[in-house]
């Protein structure tokens, strides 16, 4: 069959629409929005009336795929590692539920943090939820694990985690798929009370996850997913996790490695594989793409008599992604000598697009602000969190989704003023908008600034679920009319606006400023599509 | 045959339009490919690369080990010298000679040029004036792959077919753009290896 060139994010939205998917929820974020984005563009999903859903957040995306999964059908949620902590109140339930039809939610890692605020290892949220997980090793293993994860949800009436790092959300490769399956019909679970998780019932479902567990331990040992491939030489053992069976590969280019090597994709890990290599070889050699979690488990509080070397020992780095190098040097592997990036060459970081509205916003923001001096602008997760950097200098915090307005409101409870929040649209109905309600049920003296250029603009330009309903939204909320103003961020308007932003943060009470203009990209990706229509 | 390939520039020159090209021809000839890129983030303006990969053997890593890499192919020039530590001793550095200017501290041209001159196996090329004097200001990416072409190790006529291929919705006019542009960067690489 054809082998078709896809992401890893590619591969696995195929998989789940061979796979008989009826619907996929998510939020965006680097660098899981392509799985997604795959789905709502595929000609294939719409003929096969798959609904795909950019929710306001991964909490209400997990949420949906309950939903979907308990009317019996097929689905999937997607989101990035932090995302993951969103819905963790919504997936580590999802545990003790259980499922009616197959569902898999999808959580994408960020090690060396390309495009995030931490590194977490969503491995941790599997094991903590008794969940079984899946971290394919390339981009046909996650397109056949989707089918087999399928599989695995609906025999076992679970949920299944599939954790996936940048390198292969993000690398194409040539992917061979396999035949498509209908979809489920709606069939309503069996027990009309499993999703009933009443303390006298929840204990009842977290016995019947908890007998479950030594039946997915076996999983783990026949998964087509993990195996033991013999060595010659037992002076070293090898374990490997997901994408980092490649570099170990990679450092032996006639693919023959000389010592007994396990390779793991599927957990619970194999334990008794485990065992008979930590019997057989004197030393153990731990590779895993993220946080030290099974070489930690091996180790133990104790420190066995075992030989372990991994990211706890000092061979590999604790933090940061794997690469070729870092595996071979820790196989004492003689690394290729190389010349040094010349000195003439400077750092290029990120910077807002020329025209961009964020652009003309902080520059009148920054001017109201100067009579106070730094340090009181909380801000969030989007392209403005750019306007950290030169030149702008305009904001001093990124958290966590939705963090800029309630971190304002503490701010102000402690004293500091003036305080005021910057948050984008769609960060705002992700997780800003219970903050605000607390800060105008609070009636804080703050200024929460949301820009709205009416898009999902960091992660390539996704439906914002605030579009064309932020001020409602605000006066819905309970904020004075009169303190909620739009204003356009343009140079041309800059006295004015900077008029309005002092006005503002000099009242001793909640305000709310709306700069309104559409994201330069998508205005130029929209004439550009209109332009083709004329034609 | 084995050819591992650092593809740099910056958010928004389009390097992936290479990236395309390189690996349609891959597939065609029924090669492996991996082709790491960079998405999120580093898009706004920032340097980015991609790591291609293309060999008749199955590929395991979707990143290229350092000092191994046969070929840079960058869009800007100061972008091509930022991958030099993955580069072989043998390896070779195409490179166009427009500067893509969006921080302050950029540094002298003629420096950079000058740098990129006294690396023994380069290619600097004028893509974007070349592109426009055969009025195919669009194709500059293309006059790049073009100056590339004699490193690749896949043969000239099947770099074109996959142009036909990829550029086949958007008209005769830009396929024949991007075919001269390709032409043009082989004979200019060629002349001047």
């Amino acid at each position: 069959m054809q082998k078709v060139m896809l992401l890893g994010d590619e591969a696995i939205a195929q998989g789940a629409i061979d796979a008989g998917i009826s619907g996929i929820y998510a939020y965006p974020g680097t660098p899981s929005t392509e799985i997604t984005e795959y789905v709502d563009h595929s000609r294939e999903a719409k003929e096969k009336n798959i609904k795909a859903f950019w929710a306001a957040n991964e909490k209400t995306a997990v949420e949906g795929a309950i939903g979907m999964a308990y009317a019996g059908k097929r689905t999937m949620a997607c989101m990035k590692h932090v995302g993951l902590n969103v819905a963790a109140d919504a997936f580590i339930n999802s545990a003790i539920t259980g499922t009616n039809g197959g569902m898999i939610v999808v959580s994408a890692d960020d090690p060396s943090m390309h495009s995030s605020q931490n590194e977490q290892d969503s491995r941790f949220y599997g094991k903590f939820s008794l969940l079984p997980i899946l971290e394919p090793t390339n981009q046909q293993e996650a397109y056949d694990m989707v089918h087999y994860g399928f599989e695995l949800s609906e025999r076992y009436h679970l949920p299944v985690l599939m954790r996936i790092t940048t390198r292969l959300a993000h690398s194409r490769s040539g992917v061979v798929r396999s035949a498509s399956r209908e979809q489920n019909p709606v069939k309503l679970p069996e027990d009309l009370r499993q999703y009933v998780l009443l303390p006298a019932l929840a204990r009842k479902r977290y016995k019947s996850l908890l007998a479950a567990q030594n039946d997915l331990i076996e999983e783990g040992e026949k998964s087509p997913f993990n195996k033991y491939m013999d060595g010659a030489d037992k002076k070293l053992g090898i374990i490997t996790f997901g994408i980092a069976f490649n570099y170990l590969m990679e450092n032996y280019p006639d693919r023959v490695v000389p010592y007994p090597v396990l390779k793991v994709s599927q957990y619970p890990a194999p334990r008794r594989m485990i065992e008979k290599l930590c019997k057989e070889c004197d030393e153990i050699i731990v590779f895993e793409e993220g946080a030290p979690m099974i070489e930690e488990l091996l180790r133990g509080y104790l420190n066995n008599s075992l030989k372990i070397k991994g990211r706890l020992d000092g061979t590999l780095p604790r933090d940061g992604e794997l690469n070729p190098n870092l595996v071979g040097a820790a196989l004492g592997l003689t690394i290729a000598e190389t010349v040094e990036m010349p000195a003439i060459v400077v750092g290029r970081p990120p910077s807002l697009c020329s025209g961009c509205s964020h652009i003309d916003t902080y520059i009148a923001l920054n001017e109201a602000m100067l009579p106070y001096g730094k340090g009181r602008v909380f801000a969030d997760i989007g392209c403005y969190t750019l306007g950290a950097l030169a030149p702008y200098d305009a904001i001093n915090s990124c958290v966590d989704m939705g963090a800029s307005i309630t971190m304002a409101k503490g701010a102000a409870d402690a004293g500091l003023r003036p305080s005021v929040g910057v948050i984008g649209d769609s960060t705002f109905t992700h997780s800003g908008m219970t903050g605000l309600l607390d800060a105008i049920n609070d009636n804080t003296p703050m200024t929460v600034v949301i820009l709205d250029n009416s898009i999902t603009a960091m992660t390539g330009g996704q439906k914002s679920a605030a579009t064309g309903k932020v001020k409602e939204i605000c006066l819905g909320l309970g904020i004075d009319p009169e303190h909620c103003h739009i204003i356009k961020p343009l140079r041309k308007n800059h006295e004015e606006n900077v008029a309005i932003f002092k006005k503002e943060i000099e009242y001793e009470g909640i305000s709310v400023i709306i700069p309104t203009r559409e994201c330069i990209v998508s205005l130029d990706k929209r004439m550009r599509e209109k332009h083709k229509e004329k034609k | 045959m084995k050819k591992d390939i650092i593809l740099g520039g910056v958010g928004g020159q389009g390097i992936l339009s290479i990236a395309a090209v390189i690996g349609y021809a891959s597939i065609n000839m029924g090669w492996y490919i991996k082709q790491a890129e960079v998405h999120g983030m580093s898009q706004r303006g920032g340097d980015v690369q991609s790591n291609l990969r293309i060999s008749d053997q199955e590929i395991y890593s979707d990143l290229i080990p350092q000092g191994k890499a046969d070929l840079i192919i960058a869009v800007e020039p100061m972008e091509s010298l930022r991958y030099l530590p993955l580069l072989a001793p043998d390896g070779w550095l195409i490179t166009n000679s427009e500067p893509f200017v969006n921080i302050p501290n950029y540094p002298d041209l003629e420096k950079i040029h000058a740098e990129i001159r006294s690396f023994p196996r380069h290619v600097l090329v004028e893509a974007d004036k070349m592109a426009k004097e055969i009025n195919a200001a669009k194709s500059a990416n293309m006059v790049i792959l073009g100056a590339s072409s004699p490193f690749i190790g896949i043969e000239f006529d099947k770099l074109e077919s996959a142009i036909r291929a990829i550029f086949g919705k958007k008209g005769d006019t830009v396929i024949q753009n991007n075919l001269n542009a390709l032409n043009l960067g082989r004979e200019f690489a060629l002349k001047n290896m």
